[in-house]
């Protein structure tokens, strides 16, 4: 089989999947109305499936800024953090990143998944180790993969697991990086932060907490995972990313180990890439500052993750253990979410659709992500949905 | 480790797979490639990989995987790993 021969056979097995011209992945966007409402193709319909967690995507303050910075400093920066990438706006956000995790050092980079990758292949080489959760965000996985290190797996959320697989390693430990997230983003499930913590300072490791979706998610100020457990100072690294509550692109780094500065000599992704438009970094700063203060905007996602979890749990969906953002319809087969999914659109309702391998166990995900700007009514319809379609895939 | 050892690996190895293919009518053996005669899905790959390292108490990096092709070659690795562990 030659190499196109072999993305044919891969074209094969997706359209086995997805008949009939339906089109669930890369899903055309026709018109953005707000933080809630799209269309597609014909349909208004009502957004359950973007990382838009606190709503801010149409927040004038952050609009604004990012005019201002696109009239005072151009639509790009056309160079590297490491040659003229680096303008004023993007030494604050690291400044404000670090500020607002306490710590001494923060780097920014152009996309989360570039900060995983630049972290990971930064912080590890080959001859070390990186023990990783077994639902790890494929950053993460390239990232470990792209640092030439060894790379050993433990049971998702299991510390246990990971503490066994760690005593394996014997010496090896005093080279390894333990890398676990905030909130996994297929089940929406949070790490056991606290016994993680007791683990790898019983061993000596460096532990990375990835809380790309925690962030302004968890913790009273929306630090993330780190401030709803109170373990902020337990962590070495917090990688993170922009596109989620924070409503544009880009990634970040923060620590208080004064070594993170040497990544922005050693990592290939912070450093062969462009640094962010001066409008994605003015929006974030913004966003950042609207993030810190928005307890009320937390308040409300919890509310809309907790009246769209209870509702769809009464109904008998099998959802992940974790009320939160993202909430998982966990289907059998891969026809079944499917047919739920296109079902979901055509009451108007877009979620995404997770497949296997993609989805965890082998299962196939129905997965919403509830945001602060849904309105009750707009999550009662949602749920009264669900339910309306639950026989879809009774067992 | 002696060749029984490795005999012993490879009939896990089939035992197992053999649950896990895709392709029920494929006869496991030592040659046989797991990606392209079993349709192994990567993650079942990977689960595979933790049952074996909990059953021999031993780390099998998953980027040691690159060029594991077939069964054999597998169980010559986790054959490998064990000995030296």
């Amino acid at each position: 089989m030659n190499l196109l021969e072999k993305l044919d056979a891969a074209a094969t097995a997706r359209k086995s999947l997805l008949p009939d011209g339906v089109s669930a992945f890369g899903i055309p966007i026709e018109e953005v109305y707000s933080a809630t409402e799209a269309r597609i193709g014909d349909r208004r319909v009502l957004l359950l499936g973007t990382n838009n967690y606190l709503g801010l995507t149409f927040a004038p303050e952050c609009i604004q800024a990012a005019h201002q910075a696109i009239d005072k400093e151009g639509t790009g920066t056309t160079g590297s953090r490491m040659a003229n990438g680096s303008y004023f706006g993007h030494r604050a956000l690291e400044k404000e990143f670090a500020d607002f995790y306490q710590c001494s050092n923060g780097i920014v980079f152009t996309t989360g998944y570039q900060a995983n990758l630049g972290t990971i292949s930064g912080l590890v080489g080959p001859g070390d180790t990186v023990l990783i959760d077994g639902d790890s965000h494929a950053s993460i996985y390239d990232g470990c993969i792209l640092s030439g290190a060894d790379i050993v797996r433990f049971k998702h959320n299991d510390a246990a697991d990971m503490e066994k697989r760690l005593r394996r390693l014997g010496n090896r430990v005093e080279t390894t990086l333990i890398i676990a997230e905030g909130i996994y983003s297929m089940l929406g499930d949070q790490a056991p932060l606290a016994e993680i913590i007791k683990i790898k300072k019983q061993y000596g490791c460096i532990l990375l907490l990835d809380e790309a979706h925690s962030l302004g998610v968890l913790g009273e100020t929306g630090q993330g995972l780190v401030e709803k457990t109170g373990l902020l100072n337990e962590v070495d690294f917090i990688t993170g990313t922009f596109s989620k509550s924070l409503c544009s692109i880009g990634g970040f780094c923060v620590s208080n180990h004064p070594q993170l500065e040497q990544l922005r000599y050693v990592s290939h992704p912070y450093i062969f890439t462009a640094s962010p438009s001066p409008a994605t970094i003015a929006s974030t700063r913004a966003a950042l500052e609207l993030l810190r203060k928005g307890s009320h905007l937390r308040e409300q996602l919890w509310k809309n993750c907790t009246q769209l979890y209870t509702q769809l749990k009464q109904t008998g969906y099998q959802l992940g253990p974790d009320p939160g953002p993202v909430i998982a319809a966990i289907l059998e087969t891969p026809q079944q979410a499917l047919l739920m999914w296109k079902s979901l659109l055509e009451h108007n309702i877009y979620v995404n659709l997770i497949l296997p391998p993609a989805a965890p166990e082998g299962k196939s995900l129905v997965r919403c992500s509830v945001n602060a700007a849904h309105t009750s009514e707009q999550i009662q319809y949602v749920g009264d949905t669900f339910a309306k379609l639950y026989d879809l895939v009774r067992a | 480790m002696s060749e029984t050892d490795y005999d012993q690996i490879v009939q896990l190895l089939c035992d197992r797979l053999t649950s896990l293919s895709k392709v029920p009518e494929v006869s496991i053996a030592p040659e046989t490639n797991l990606i392209t005669q079993l349709s192994i899905d990567s993650i079942k790959l990977l689960n595979l990989i933790m049952e074996i390292e909990d059953t021999f108490d031993i780390s099998i990096p998953i980027n040691a995987l690159t060029d594991i092709q077939t069964v054999g070659e597998l169980a010559a690795l986790v054959h490998k790993i064990k000995s030296a562990a």
